[in-house]
């Protein structure tokens, strides 16, 4: 064929990844409720999809693995045997071959010798499981053959006609034009068919076959009618079909169905009747003598009953169906309905196009601010009421626009659910991952490359961190570990902390090891904590006594020091001897729009982040001379005067000098933020009030100033800086440590 | 896929070699279709087929039922294994009404008549 697939392709690999996906967090899920059939259900569509694309695409390795998997899957979905911690940990490893295969088709190699003979291996096992199951089934099949026979005799007797004894079903099978085109051969389903039970007898029919000159040669014409004989049930049938179920007339009849039943088969298969008739007789289905009698009853038969009731209703009556099968379909039907809502409910954008939108946005906000200061200026009071009503949309906008963009960061927590459950398997620890604001949101880019960090971190932490499970008990600790993993967000950034509740950093291993790779002068004996933890993320530097496969070759924190870095973020550790690490990583928001709140010094603007700014008060001069404190009912605040840190006081002298900028000096605001439950007062000239910011990155030039997160624009046209509280602060105390010390 | 071909005393018999599946389909039917035009008495040799799919079989029937129409016989021989397997499973061999040798180890004629 001909057809440019490549396209079509690359969605089907894409695809497929997230499939996986939701397969692998669908069995971590599991491993906590094995029952939940919702998740079963979840767990084989995800396998059904997979197979039956890659089939598309002639990918046959995936396809025949796939379909290992999902025929254990369909078992674990009918109950015919109870998920159990095994068979989750080799559907996993199954998922994991399979994404295998996908890497190797996407790279258009063939299999390697060790993919496949641990295909093979796999594959041995998913039989051994089938044929435990088989074992389970025939139980099943037994008490359902028992069950059967007093309601058939039942609705016997109320439909009249009589009734066929023999415990055969059967199947009439039209297939779509389509069907060969779409990678899938008839013949294996009537193979797989085979394997239900013992085919009786199998007509083919070509009566859909055209003539020569309108046959398309890769067009599918046949039909079949097939005798199946065989303890199995009517889902199981449907499901041999299930790949070509929507492009194929599938007709199923239970054993011991009635004249009724084949009457209402001949009337909605495409031949004609009487050649139908013919063909039941030769395939056994019916007698001659059952035949004639149908035919004749046709008419009112059908008339009567189509009239007065529901097809479900029918169909259950003439014991096409069993009412469960009724409400699998039905709620099948609702499935596929609710699942086509949800793809209609994403679109592909390719991310530029989102850029561009919210820089346009991020303009738009600027602009429309500017518009306001005008009004504001002219005193026009109808102006400023329809810009207020403007600003109010601009801000919906702005804020659906950045949501484009923001993901939640849950999805990358959950990947981590398996990194723990491999790790403490593989190290024999019982370990416990808890994840909390995964609803944080935060930018589609960071998201991506914060994976790899915190990877790192996890393992190290899981490696490293938590104690051997007789350590702890020692250690009068719970025996599971705990694992945790949060995100908020904090003062236009988000923080993501990754904490255990293990022995937490031994200080004077560290120490000892960075004086050995002489990375320390003298012996580090009065270096604050803070800065000793720190030198794990130097190069080359690991503290492990055992190198393990996961972790402790040294490679792995300055990795994630750097990689955080490029993000321009910070990552600290607090970790306290025996009670656990903290790894804190604060990453900006490289682009954002915040609300803000615009405070002036002197000719200097500044915005911090609306929801770090806790209070305002007006600072008295006269209480509180020059002093680098107050007292806020009560409680120390520390001050900062923005006007020293930043040097502006000598430029608003001059100013002052000259008369143009007295007022201001005069009245000094002090605003008092709180960041990471440290509080401090920042004093300011003048007070402007709630902002929006669009905040914009500052050029390369800046990237080591420290405490300013970015600028923004004033509608006046003005540079305004964004202030990175916590940093700030940071720095402040530092300076101010720095003179004592050196005295 | 190769189809060779013999004249034989007004038969014509073709030995296509290969797999008779989807991905020849579209070449296969003109030359069945061809061979049919040519002679009245038609062999299709099917020792070499190794995979026979739907759409071979399609294209088989569809010789099949040509040729009666036509009123020319179209016989086939020499089943594979693959062939036979198919034939087997569609419960095709009366259908063609060919007698079919089976494999080695099983005696007597396989598909029964109608």
């Amino acid at each position: 064929m001909s057809l440019d697939l490549s396209d079509a392709l690359q969605t089907f690999f894409e695809e497929a990844r997230g499939l996986l996906e939701d397969m692998e967090s669908s069995l971590l899920s599991l491993e906590a409720e094995p029952d939940d059939a919702e998740v079963i259900n979840a767990v084989f569509r995800a396998a059904h999809t997979i197979k039956g694309s890659a089939g598309l695409f002639g990918l046959n390795d995936i396809v025949a693995f796939t379909h290992k998997a999902e025929n254990v899957l369909d078992r674990v979905r009918n109950g015919d045997v109870a998920l159990n911690e095994g068979l989750i940990g080799l559907l996993l490893a199954c998922r994991d071959h399979i994404a295998g295969l996908l890497d190797f088709a996407v790279d258009e190699r063939t299999m390697d010798a060790g993919a496949r003979s641990q295909g093979m291996a796999l594959a041995a096992q998913l039989d051994l499981c089938l044929d435990d199951k088989k074992a389970g089934a025939d139980a099943d099949a037994d008490s359902a053959s028992a069950r059967l026979p007093t309601t058939t005799e039942a609705q016997l007797q109320s439909a009249g006609g009589g009734p066929l004894t023999e415990d055969t079903w059967h199947i009439s099978v039209r297939f779509g034009l389509d069907v060969l085109r779409g990678g899938m051969d008839p013949l294996s389903f009537l193979r797989y068919l085979g394997r239900l039970g013992e085919i009786v007898h199998l007509t083919t029919l070509a009566d859909a076959l055209p003539t020569a000159a309108a046959m398309e040669p890769e067009a599918c014409y046949l039909g079949f009618e097939i005798r199946l004989q065989g303890d199995t049930s009517k889902a199981q049938i449907e499901n041999v079909f299930e790949f070509v179920r929507d492009d194929c007339d599938l007709h199923i009849l239970p054993p011991g169905s009635k004249l009724a039943d084949f009457l209402g088969l001949i009337g909605a298969l495409p031949e004609d009747n009487t050649r139908l008739g013919e063909l039941l007789v030769a395939c056994g289905a019916l007698t001659a003598h059952e035949l004639e009698e149908t035919l004749a009853v046709q008419e009112c038969e059908v008339g009567r009953e189509t009239l007065v009731q529901p097809l479900g209703e029918i169909l259950i009556q003439r014991q096409m169906v069993q009412p469960e099968l009724v409400d699998a379909a039905l709620s099948k039907q609702k499935d596929a309905r609710s699942r086509q809502a949800q793809e209609a409910k994403f679109i592909r954008v390719h991310a530029d196009k989102l850029d561009s939108l919210i820089n346009l946005v991020g303009e738009l906000v600027i602009s429309g601010s500017g518009v306001g200061l005008m009004a504001k200026r002219n005193k026009d009071v109808a102006l400023l009421e329809s810009v207020s009503g403007m600003a109010r949309l601009v801000e919906k906008i702005r804020d659906g626009a950045m949501h484009l963009r923001m993901v939640e960061i849950g999805e990358t927590f959950n990947r981590f659910r398996r990194v723990v459950r491999d790790v403490s398997k593989e190290i024999g620890k019982d370990i416990e991952l808890i994840i909390e604001g995964e609803n944080t949101e935060l930018d589609k880019t960071v998201v991506e490359k914060i994976g790899d960090p915190l990877t790192h971190l996890m393992r190290n932490a899981m490696d490293h961190g938590i104690e051997s499970a007789e350590l702890r008990a020692s250690r009068g600790k719970p025996v599971k570990g705990t694992l945790k993993l949060n995100a908020f967000h904090a003062a236009g950034g988000i923080v993501i902390e990754v904490s255990d509740d293990g022995g937490g950093l031994n200080r004077e291993r560290i120490l000892a090891k960075a004086r050995e790779k002489g990375l320390i002068a003298d012996n580090g004996a009065d270096m604050p904590d803070g800065e000793v933890w720190k030198l794990i993320f130097e190069a080359g530097f690991s503290t492990a006594e055992q190198v393990s496969n996961l972790s402790g070759r040294g490679v792995g924190m300055d990795v994630v020091r750097s990689n955080i870095e490029a993000l321009r973020g910070t990552v600290d550790i607090e970790s306290h001897a025996g009670v656990g690490s903290t790894f804190r990583i604060r990453l900006p928001l490289t682009l954002a729009i915040i609300n803000g709140f615009l405070m002036s010094v002197g000719d200097g603007h500044f915005v911090v982040p609306l929801d770090m700014v806790q209070e305002c008060m007006e600072l008295d001069p006269a209480r509180n001379p020059q002093r680098d404190y107050l007292n806020l009912r009560g409680e120390v605040l520390p001050l900062l005067r923005l006007k020293d840190h930043y040097g502006i006081k000598e430029r608003l002298r001059r100013k002052e000098q000259q008369g143009l900028n007295g007022r201001a000096a005069r009245r000094q605001n002090v605003v008092v933020v709180n960041s990471a439950g440290r509080k401090a007062g920042l004093v300011v000239d003048e007070l402007k009030g709630q902002f929006q910011a669009v905040i914009k990155p500052l050029g390369s030039i800046f990237t080591k100033v420290r405490g300013i997160a970015g600028s923004t624009i004033l509608g006046s046209g003005e540079v305004a800086l964004v202030l990175e509280v916590p940093a700030l602060l940071s720095e402040a105390a530092q300076e101010r440590v720095a003179p004592v010390a050196q005295v | 896929m190769e189809i060779r071909s013999e004249q034989n005393n007004g038969r014509l018999s073709l030995f296509p070699e290969g797999d008779m599946t989807i991905y020849h389909a579209a070449e296969l039917m003109p030359v069945l279709l061809d061979a049919l035009k040519q002679s009245d008495r038609i062999e299709l040799d099917l020792s070499k087929v190794c995979e026979l799919d739907t759409s071979g079989v399609q294209l088989l029937m569809l010789m099949k039922r040509e040729a009666v129409a036509a009123g020319k016989s179209l016989k086939l021989s020499g089943h594979s294994a693959a062939v036979l397997e198919v034939f087997e499973l569609l419960g095709l061999g009366g259908w063609f009404g060919d007698p079919q040798l089976l494999p080695a180890g099983v005696l007597g004629l396989g598909g029964s008549a109608i």
